[in-house]
């Protein structure tokens, strides 16, 4: 199975090459993947209704504990399952609406890849591992959104789902690492049987907050939920993928996975119970007030992702039978709805509703998909939308807590969701026919294949919802309910949750028939939802580039001597606080001092205050040389032949340099105010002074064992070198050096790409230039 | 900075260039024991090029040289990364140091030594790099 998804992964970096043998037929070809995935899942049903889990291990970076380990039970089974099938079914129906897009190759490698992370996700067992698969959803559905690039709309949506959901992944990673030392484990199964340690433990609330937050941005909760709609921007395959079925049901199946670990609790139930019960009613709220068919079936999702949250949150058998059936329902009727929306928007060209009419002449089949899956959408009998909303409804009422806040946002969720749906399935179909930008005709085959299959088991299973009976049931196993006893069915009787479907239904219809009406009146609102999350997004990212901006001007000037100071400032900073606060600051050293150290000394004073007096640029050089070589022969007479062999070379190679340089340079003037070089001088003084008596410090008392003792002793034993110097430089810190090499080589390319385009632009001022060909 | 050498210091770069060559390849190959090594060995190196590059100019240098000094910076740092793999082979951490002693002339080869011809070739490499940039724009200028 890892091999299977690993080999997904290299199957898409493979796109375009499959792309040149097999060209239109690709998508079918690359189809098999996941539907052989799906077989294989199939196959492997007897084993998840049995109730057994099964677990694939493969070490991955054994040093740190992670593995490649898929864990398999109803839960993950049956997402792993919604994954490849509609999956498979998005890939062929891809292949026929960007038919002939330029672009093809690079969609295929990147839904592909997401297919695989999505996948991985779902099975991963290990905490470390998910996040990675996580992440990478994340990462495949930004460029999937950006996929039309050259629209800045896209560009933008693309940007502001990626920093959303990576912006709840950090948190997600801190509530991981929590959950990981609160339960003593990286791994799934595991965490799952210490929920009774986990609830009980003293970081129970951050990490449970910091967990909400990654799966409440990555599903769309409010007030997370405006990206979604946005996203929109994305090719419809990538909506009806992405968008519905498969990464925004990610924080859902994270929830749904950690029930057993975490959820119960007070702040559990309270806190799923209303964000998703307030996501419900903001969702279906902010979908009838639009006409794109893309946004309004956005907006459902929203309300859809809810609804499970508040499911989850409820948390009692009946609701978590009701979140299953419900997740099967709205993966099947959205997955078909959107696509249907994305057969419109290829025949007629436009994607408002409002646009279109009478289309079930020109497109009969079509229409008749679109039906049965609004019909599900609206959650009307005899399909598996119907049994879903009931078993919600039902749960709903047995709420303990806010039973009658949720359950009057549960009903105002419900019965816009039915004018939704009659708004997506009638518009466009029925009434007078109307002039679209194309003249519609049937979409192919290919397209409709997809819609049809989904729709047809949400009619199949709506009829006979006892075939889902075992799937439940073990689903529910993997969620931590009792699941024995499951009985799904479409009639329950007459019911107070039947009564309020019938009474949705009327209002629903109600809304629907002054649809128009009513969106002009909440066209008033206008104003106050400018003043939604989004314009916190907005203001947030605009305050981060205002930050940004601000803290560049103020470090990044230009100006070497600013660098300087900053730098030579911090670090008087740092040692200071360390040297006087942190330890305690001793002074007692005998200084005995040879003549010849004190005028080597002196030379090295007089050389530094000359170079900063002198009035020629070739007279500071000199002067600056003067101290150089007075360094090295302080080296020499300490016995470090290697340090003062080097600091010799340097210094000649400085010369060369300089001589090199000198005369490219402009005159010397002093360009800097009286004050200005006080206050230089004042930070060369705060500095030098700090390390001398840094220096003085060290010298006066063995504070900490001396290093040098352990490189002098084990240097020809461990190292087979008598040159100390040497042996720490190539062996002992020999990382050091190999990032002391990238340094260098950098520098030098720095040097070189800064010269090189100074002589080019030198070159592009005048009217002839000499090309020079190598560049030895 | 033209081929404007006077006779005297052409005449000594040629001379000096192949002593000064061994004498850098000396203090490399001794570093590991005595004075010397890598670092050292390659500011001497960079030296006597950058002599010879004043006596003759770009040209004739480059011509010398056969090779850019920046696929010398980048051979450097292949050969460094390239001497901590040997240690994964028999299964030891990642940079850990493999000596192998070769029988007939007695030689002590080892990853060390690979790692310190790296670090040479860097020097040499960046600091000929750094100069035969200078001297080309210097050029250009000239021309003006």
């Amino acid at each position: 199975m890892q091999l299977a998804v690993l080999g997904g992964f290299a199957m898409a970096s493979l796109a375009p090459l499959l792309h040149q043998w097999f060209g239109a037929r690709t998508p079918r070809v690359m189809a098999l993947l996941p539907a052989a995935i799906a077989v294989w899942l199939l196959g492997q049903w007897p084993v998840i209704a049995a109730g057994e889990v099964l677990l694939l291990e493969w070490a991955w970076v054994p040093g740190l504990d992670i593995t490649l380990t898929f864990l398999i039970d109803g839960l993950s089974w049956l997402f792993a399952l919604l994954i490849t099938v509609i999956g498979a079914l998005v890939l062929v129906y891809s292949g026929e609406y960007l038919r002939g897009h330029r672009d093809l190759p690079r969609f295929l490698v990147v839904i592909t890849a997401f297919m695989m992370s999505m996948l991985g996700l779902v099975l991963a067992d290990n905490l470390v591992t998910l996040f990675v698969f996580w992440e990478l959803t994340s990462i495949t559905s930004y460029l999937l959104i950006g996929f039309n690039h050259t629209d800045p709309a896209a560009r933008k949506a693309a940007l502001q789902g990626l920093f959303v959901t990576v912006g709840g992944g950090l948190a997600l990673l801190a509530g991981f690492v929590m959950l990981a030392g609160a339960g003593d484990s990286w791994s799934l199964a595991e965490l799952v049987q210490r929920g009774e340690t986990l609830r009980g433990h003293a970081l129970y609330t951050p990490l449970l907050l910091c967990v909400l937050v990654g799966a409440f941005t990555k599903s769309a909760q409010f007030p997370f939920h405006f990206w979604l709609p946005n996203a929109m921007a994305a090719p419809t395959p990538v909506s009806a993928y992405l968008h519905s079925a498969t990464m925004v049901k990610a924080g859902i199946y994270l929830l749904a996975r950690l029930h057993p670990a975490l959820g119960g609790t007070e702040l559990w139930v309270i806190t799923l119970s209303l964000v998703g019960a307030l996501t419900m009613a903001t969702g279906a709220f902010l979908a009838i007030r639009h006409t794109n068919i893309k946004t309004l079936l956005a907006y459902s999702t929203v309300m859809a992702l809810g609804t499970l949250t508040l499911l989850l949150g409820l948390g009692t058998p009946q609701a978590l039978t009701a979140f299953v059936v419900f997740l099967l329902a709205h993966s099947l009727y959205k997955g078909a709805l959107f696509m249907v929306a994305g057969i419109l928007d290829h025949e007629t060209g436009t994607k408002d509703v409002t646009a279109m009419g009478g289309l079930r002449r020109a497109m009969p089949r079509t229409a008749a998909v679109a039906c049965v899956a609004a019909l599900s959408l609206a959650g009307l009998p005899p399909l598996l939308g119907f049994v879903g909303k009931e078993a919600m409804l039902a749960s709903v009422l047995a709420a303990e807590a806010w039973r009658p806040l949720i359950l009057l946002l549960a009903f105002t969720a419900a019965f816009l969701t039915l004018a939704v749906a009659a708004i997506v399935a009638l518009r466009p179909f029925f009434g007078a026919p109307r002039e679209t930008p194309t003249s519609p005709h049937e979409a192919p085959s290919a397209m409709l294949a997809g819609p049809a299959l989904l729709a047809a088991l949400s009619l199949v299973f709506g009829l006979a919802p006892g075939l889902l009976d075992p799937l439940v049931a073990a689903t529910l196993a993997g969620i931590g309910a009792p699941a024995a006893g499951v009985h799904l069915a479409l009639w329950h009787g007459l019911n107070l949750p039947l009564a309020l479907s019938l009474l949705s239904l009327a209002l629903g219809l109600l809304t629907y028939r002054y649809w128009d009406r009513l969106r002009a009146r909440l066209a008033c609102l206008a104003p106050i939802m400018a003043r939604g999350p989004e314009a916190g997004y907005e203001a947030l990212m605009a305050g981060m580039v205002a930050v940004a901006g601000w803290q560049t001007r103020l470090l990044q000037n230009g100006h070497i001597r600013n660098y300087l100071a900053m730098t030579l400032l911090v670090l008087v900073g740092l040692v200071g606080h360390a040297l006087f606060f942190r330890h305690t600051f001793t002074l007692d050293v005998d200084l005995d001092v040879y003549l010849h150290e004190a005028v080597v000394a002196g030379l090295m004073v007089a050389g530094a205050v000359a170079a900063c007096v002198m009035r020629s640029r070739l007279a500071a050089v000199a002067a600056l040389g003067t101290m150089g070589f007075s360094i090295a022969l302080t080296f020499v007479l300490f016995s470090a032949p290697d340090l003062a062999i080097t600091q010799l070379l340097v210094e000649t190679l400085t010369v060369i340099l300089l001589v090199l340089v000198l005369f490219r340079l402009p005159r010397f003037a002093t360009l800097s105010t009286p004050l200005e070089r006080l206050r230089d001088l004042a930070v060369a003084v705060l500095t030098g002074g700090l390390i001398t008596l840094l220096m003085l410090s060290v010298l006066s008392g063995e504070r900490l064992p001396r290093i040098s003792d352990y490189m002098v002793a084990n240097s020809q034993p461990l190292g087979h070198g008598h040159n100390i110097v040497n042996v720490i430089l190539v062996d002992f810190r020999a990382l050091d050096t190999l990032g002391e090499m990238f340094v260098l080589a950098l520098a030098a390319t720095g040097v070189y790409a800064m010269l090189r385009f100074h002589a080019r632009d030198h070159a592009a001022a005048r009217p002839a230039p000499p090309r020079e060909s190598d560049d030895g | 900075m033209a081929k404007s050498g006077t006779l005297i210091l052409n005449a000594a770069a040629r001379l000096l260039l192949p002593l000064q060559l061994l004498f850098s390849l000396f203090l490399l190959l001794r570093g590991h024991d005595e004075p010397g090594g890598g670092f050292i060995a390659g500011l001497v190196a960079a030296a006597a090029f950058a002599l010879y590059l004043f006596a003759f100019g770009r040209r004739p240098l480059s011509r010398m040289l056969a090779v850019s000094p920046r696929d010398l910076v980048a051979m450097g740092l292949l050969l460094g990364v390239g001497s901590t793999l040997p240690a994964w082979w028999v299964g030891e951490p990642f940079f850990t140091a493999q000596w192998w002693t070769i029988p007939i002339i007695d030689f002590k080869a080892s990853t060390v030594l690979i790692f310190d011809i790296g670090v040479y070739l860097v020097v040499v490499g960046s600091v000929l790099t750094a100069i035969t940039a200078l001297v080309k724009t210097d050029q250009h200028e000239d021309e003006r």
